[in-house]
């Protein structure tokens, strides 16, 4: 362990010198992440504006299921996933199994229920504050969630970001239903898992330190665009 | 209050925020872009392996002769060998590589299997703390220095996860007549976990536990633990290789597959193999039948 300050910054030149096998799973990280964001916002956000606006029975059990799934362990969904992509499972013949793309499935499963619920309780808030206005212009519960989505988009970013945080971090999933293939499914988590496990303590922690750093600069960068967003908007009002 | 203020000042936006859109479909089209690129793929195989031919560095030292000579990726997935064994009968991989030999054969007779091969061998050691709180350094009988470590009431960390190792573990425990699944949670420890990570909890709590000399020489926290006991014929430890049955799964890349089984057992794998060294050390010692 007194080799740790060696190994992180040994680690942190390889990022700078641009090492291609680090910078290749850094990206992968990346990739699948974002794409596993971008879907779940597609499949949560108008599901969670629905729930926020929509008036049926069973409504607040659907509430608290979503709320619930918010902490789906992330093996489960990988082992779920892996039943349902394994050749053996209903979805082999796609084969899928041990590619990106299924990295990304198990994600989408882990984060839509997030990107949901935070956007159900965005959205209800904001419901709450126009029903009038909504009401007086006639608009139906359905046909105001386009409205009330695009209106709270500035909030909704912070949903993606707690999705991003979860997806990015988790590790359970994806080594399970990625395999971990060296150049085919290694991304940062299952690299520090396998790094842990042949007893590199201290690349491990370091390989963490720039998962971490990664976070952190996803982070600011859509802060500030959300904030410069959020600056044009008050300079065109 | 901040989701609120954010919400209310974005209230007021009419004109369309072109810039925020324009960057996510420039990073749509870049993501999409670089998923298409992963599937446009060369030829592949999927190896259901072990653990310890991949922590070992094997792998990395023998695949890339493989490859460059046949052009056929091989994309390895190491898990312990139950896991892969179970994996491999789901049709969820080409070949198995692995170290359980009653249970490669249960899965040739089954029908999950074509044909086994012995691919090479190494050996299990006992490892434990310096202080050697059971006193079994320097044995050389693994049924009786499990049996010291069982009467002393030291701590065991075992692998606990049906893998070759912990399956060969299981065997000295019956030989040694020893219930040591009673103590579960008291001296003997269950990590469930691989090879590696047992190690780091054996270092962690200074316990003892069976181990493949490969993974053992490569692994980087050794900690207060060293080899105590070592050289019993029992702790021989050999890998076989099978191709997956293409009948049972039709998805199978049985070509590709089989030239990999052949290369593996043919005098260039068998050769690569006996290369790899790390810190001096040969850790395989390839032993495969030499074919007609």
């Amino acid at each position: 362990m007194q080799n740790f300050a060696s190994e992180i910054s040994a680690a942190l030149l390889l990022i700078l010198k641009g090492d291609a096998e680090l910078w290749a799973i850094v990206l992968l990280s990346l990739r699948v992440s974002l794409l596993a964001v971008l879907i779940s916002a597609m499949i949560g956000m108008p599901l969670g504006a629905a729930l926020a606006v929509g008036r049926f029975r069973g409504r607040r059990a659907v509430i608290v299921l979503l709320n619930a799934l918010m902490g789906l362990p992330p093996v489960v969904v990988g082992l779920l996933v892996y039943l349902m992509l394994s050749r053996s499972g209903p979805l082999g013949v796609l084969q899928l199994l041990y590619t990106p793309t299924a990295m990304i499935i198990a994600q989408v499963v882990l984060v839509t229920p997030i990107v949901a619920a935070l956007t159900r309780q965005v959205v209800e808030m904001l419901a709450e504050e126009y029903s009038e206005q909504l009401r007086s212009l006639g608009v139906s519960c359905l046909a105001s969630v386009p409205v009330l989505l695009w209106d709270a988009r500035l909030a909704l970013v912070t949903a993606l970001l707690a999705g991003f945080g979860r997806a990015i971090a988790e590790v359970g999933a994806v080594i399970i239903v990625g395999g971990n293939i060296n150049h085919v499914t290694r991304v940062m988590t299952t690299t520090i898992a396998l790094e842990t496990s042949k007893g590199n303590l201290a690349l491990a922690l370091a390989l963490g330190a720039i998962l971490i750093g990664i976070a952190v600069a996803v982070n600011a960068l859509v802060s500030l665009l959300s904030l410069r967003a959020e600056q044009e908007g008050l300079s065109h009002a | 209050m901040m989701l609120m203020n954010a919400t209310r000042s974005g209230a007021h936006v009419t004109g369309e925020s072109g810039m925020i859109g324009t960057w996510v479909r420039a990073g749509v089209i870049a993501l999409g872009l670089g998923a298409g690129a992963a599937q446009a793929e060369a030829p592949f195989i999927v190896v259901q392996s072990t653990t310890s031919t991949q922590n070992s560095g094997l792998l990395d030292y023998i695949l890339p002769g493989f490859e460059a000579e046949t052009g056929i990726e091989v994309r390895v997935v190491a898990v312990g060998t139950g896991q892969a064994i179970r994996n491999a009968r789901n049709g969820d991989g080409d070949v198995l590589l692995v170290h359980a030999k009653a249970a490669e054969e249960e899965f040739v007779t089954e029908g999950w299997g074509v044909e086994r091969f012995d691919v090479m061998y190494n050996d299990f050691v006992l490892i434990g703390p310096k202080s050697d709180p059971a006193g079994v350094e320097g044995g050389q009988d693994i049924v009786a220095a499990l049996t010291a470590v069982a009467g002393a009431e030291v701590p065991f960390a075992s692998r606990g996860d049906d893998s070759g190792t912990h399956k060969a573990e299981m065997r000295f425990w019956q030989a040694a007549g020893i219930d040591a699944g009673a103590a579960s949670g008291d001296w003997y420890r269950e990590t469930g976990s691989g090879m590696g990570a047992t190690l780091n909890i054996a270092a962690g709590m200074g316990a003892y536990a069976l181990t493949d000399r490969a993974t053992w020489i490569a692994f980087g926290n050794k900690g207060d633990l060293e080899v105590l006991v070592e050289g019993d014929p029992r702790l021989f430890n050999q890998y076989g290789v099978i191709l997956v049955n293409p009948e049972r799964h039709p998805g199978v890349r049985a070509e590709a597959g089989q030239r990999f089984v052949d290369w593996l057992v043919g005098q260039d794998g068998q050769a690569a193999i006996a290369a790899y060294q790390l810190e001096g050390q040969q850790l395989f010692f390839p032993n495969a039948q030499v074919r007609p």
